[in-house]
């Protein structure tokens, strides 16, 4: 069963008669208690995805489904069972941080203690300051109130815009710790965001680029479908070693990553043919391995096709 | 890499109030490096690039960049540095050429500067065509390249980059890499933060803030040989867990 079907989704923006598409046809579906990443730089039409799901957008073409509701049809019932958190902090500013939760839970015909459990664990973290204006609450506590309202009336599905952006790294991993335990009480989750690292920590991701879906799968087995036999190079001098990796003949793709450089080799090419190239240009400290693809290369690599 | 130092910070500090959120720090930069500033949100980070760009007067503590005393000269640091952030960086309702104009026009430099300096970032961003087009219309990653071009196109001896690549695709941001190792190549000072662990690994030295401390300084493979991590992520994890005080 399903939470979530799109269905040939399409939407552009008109603005001075110059029309740019945000969504192209897009068709995915997000399965009962599911873990969800969209993965995707800015621009690649996460955020008109997010608000054509959660009512607040209306697609050109397509169709698209909430727990069987349709977006356009019964979207009063959608908003009844979704959360919904947006990239950018748009909880009241001048209200208290339990003036905000309060607020949301009424909208929503319930109180903060009925539903209290959900979101306990995230609540006690910001509760010493339950009496501070929003507005003055620091970043990473900010987003832990737009959760709790966002749960308050214990919806069936969160949408997560970019949750992380700008975040630091440890404050990332605490976030999507949070989020595996959510998922255990049966929430289904769409996140969002545009580290391409973050994929791991889904059930299922769907790449996008440009209004486009690249790929969807589990993490695991988009990794494994990465078809190309990639190498780890490094050297004493990196920049030297990138100029002369691209310049080889047996080389379809390289771009530093890390510590090392990544190299994509062409489909006839062998890692000995390269190795013999560079050992005989002689860089200091030369390695060369075997690769491990990770999620941002299989990005790369479909931003090409 | 030069031995000559243009960046030297000692125990400057910065109170707000009983808070203290830049607790006398102490770095040297060298110039033509490639210096990581990294940190939790809340760290400090954001304080103490204010106070070196000369937009923030430190509580105590000594620093000078390019030469230039941070209490005293703060108006000949700014003429000195360039700055790119994510949040803001060109003028979108501008074309890219107008963009060029003002921010030449503002660090006054000369009509005949201008023009050929639009002509070189035109010509080595494939651009040409884009001239005349808006920034707003531009694609992201086009837009950050530019912003770059951009921030050192007065030739400053340091650029402080804020974030300069969140949110971009994964290509684009190698690129910009490209292009930050092409200006420290050519002697610019680059001083940049970032959330992307990776692009930590690109740095020649990185310092990490924690609690408004400066917590580690050293070379990617000294800190990781340190702190006993096999990636720069590791490093930071383990540096940043230690905070007691939390946000931005």
């Amino acid at each position: 069963m399903y939470s979530v079907e799109v269905q040939h989704i399409s939407k552009s923006y008109t603005v001075k008669k110059a029309t740019t598409p945000a969504l192209k046809d897009i068709s995915f579906a997000v399965k009962k208690g599911e873990l969800f990443g969209i993965i995707g730089p800015d621009g690649a039409g996460k955020t008109s995805l997010f608000r054509i799901l959660t009512t607040l957008l209306l697609a050109d073409e397509g169709t698209a489904t909430v727990e069987g509701l349709d977006v356009v049809k019964a979207y009063k019932a959608i908003r009844e069972q979704v959360g919904y958190m947006p990239g950018r902090f748009s909880l009241y500013q001048d209200l208290t941080v339990k003036e905000n939760l309060d607020f949301f839970a009424t909208i929503f015909n319930t109180s903060v203690e009925e539903n209290y459990d959900l979101i306990k664990d995230i609540y006690v973290q910001i509760e010493p300051f339950r009496d501070r204006k929003a507005g003055k609450l620091s970043g990473g506590m900010k987003q832990k109130l737009a959760l709790s309202c966002a749960l308050i009336h214990r919806p069936k599905v969160l949408f997560l815009d970019e949750p992380t952006t700008g975040v630091d790294a440890v404050s990332r991993k605490e976030f999507w710790e949070m989020l595996k335990r959510l998922k255990e009480q049966g929430i289904t989750i769409l996140v969002s965001t545009p580290y391409m690292d973050e994929a791991e920590m889904c059930d299922r991701v769907a790449l996008m680029q440009n209004g486009s879906i690249l790929s969807i799968d589990t993490p695991q087995q988009i990794v494994a479908s990465f078809a190309q036999t990639m190498l780890a190079v490094r050297s004493a001098s990196m920049l030297q070693l990138l100029n002369k990796v691209r310049a080889s003949s047996f080389v379809e793709n390289a771009y530093p990553s890390g510590i090392y450089h990544h190299v994509i080799l062409k489909q006839q090419a062998t890692a000995d043919q390269l190795q013999q190239e560079l050992s005989a240009a002689a860089f200091a400290d030369l390695e060369i391995k075997k690769g491990q693809p990770t999620i941002e290369d299989c990005f790369m690599q479909l931003m090409r096709i | 890499m030069l031995n000559e130092k243009i960046i030297t910070v000692d125990h400057l500090t910065k109170r707000f109030a009983a808070f203290t959120a830049v607790d006398a720090i102490t770095f040297d930069v060298y110039k033509g490096e490639i210096f990581g500033f990294l940190g939790a949100n809340g760290a400090g980070k954001t304080t103490a690039m204010r106070m070196l760009c000369g937009l923030s007067m430190p509580t105590s503590g000594k620093a000078t960049v390019a030469g230039f005393d941070v209490y005293t000269q703060n108006e000949q640091i700014k003429k000195n540095i360039g700055y790119m952030s994510q949040k803001f960086s060109l003028y979108e309702d501008l074309t890219v050429k107008e963009n060029m104009q003002l921010y030449g026009g503002i660090y006054g430099k000369s009509n005949q500067f201008i023009k050929d300096k639009t002509a070189f970032i035109l010509e080595q961003l494939h651009l040409k065509d884009e001239a005349n087009k808006l920034v707003g219309s531009l694609p992201l990653g086009w837009k950050q390249k530019l912003a770059f071009s951009v921030a050192i196109f007065h030739e400053p001896e340091i650029v402080f980059l804020d974030e300069p690549t969140g949110g971009v695709d994964p290509v684009t941001r190698r690129e910009f890499w490209m292009m930050i190792y092409e200006a420290a190549a050519n002697g610019i000072t680059i001083f940049v933060t970032t959330h992307y662990m990776d692009e930590a690994e690109y740095c020649n030295r990185v310092s990490i803030m924690v609690d408004g401390k400066v917590e580690a300084l050293d070379t990617p493979a000294m800190l990781k040989q340190q702190y006993q991590s096999p990636t720069m992520d590791d490093v930071f994890l383990k540096l940043a867990r230690k905070a007691t005080r939390s946000g931005d």
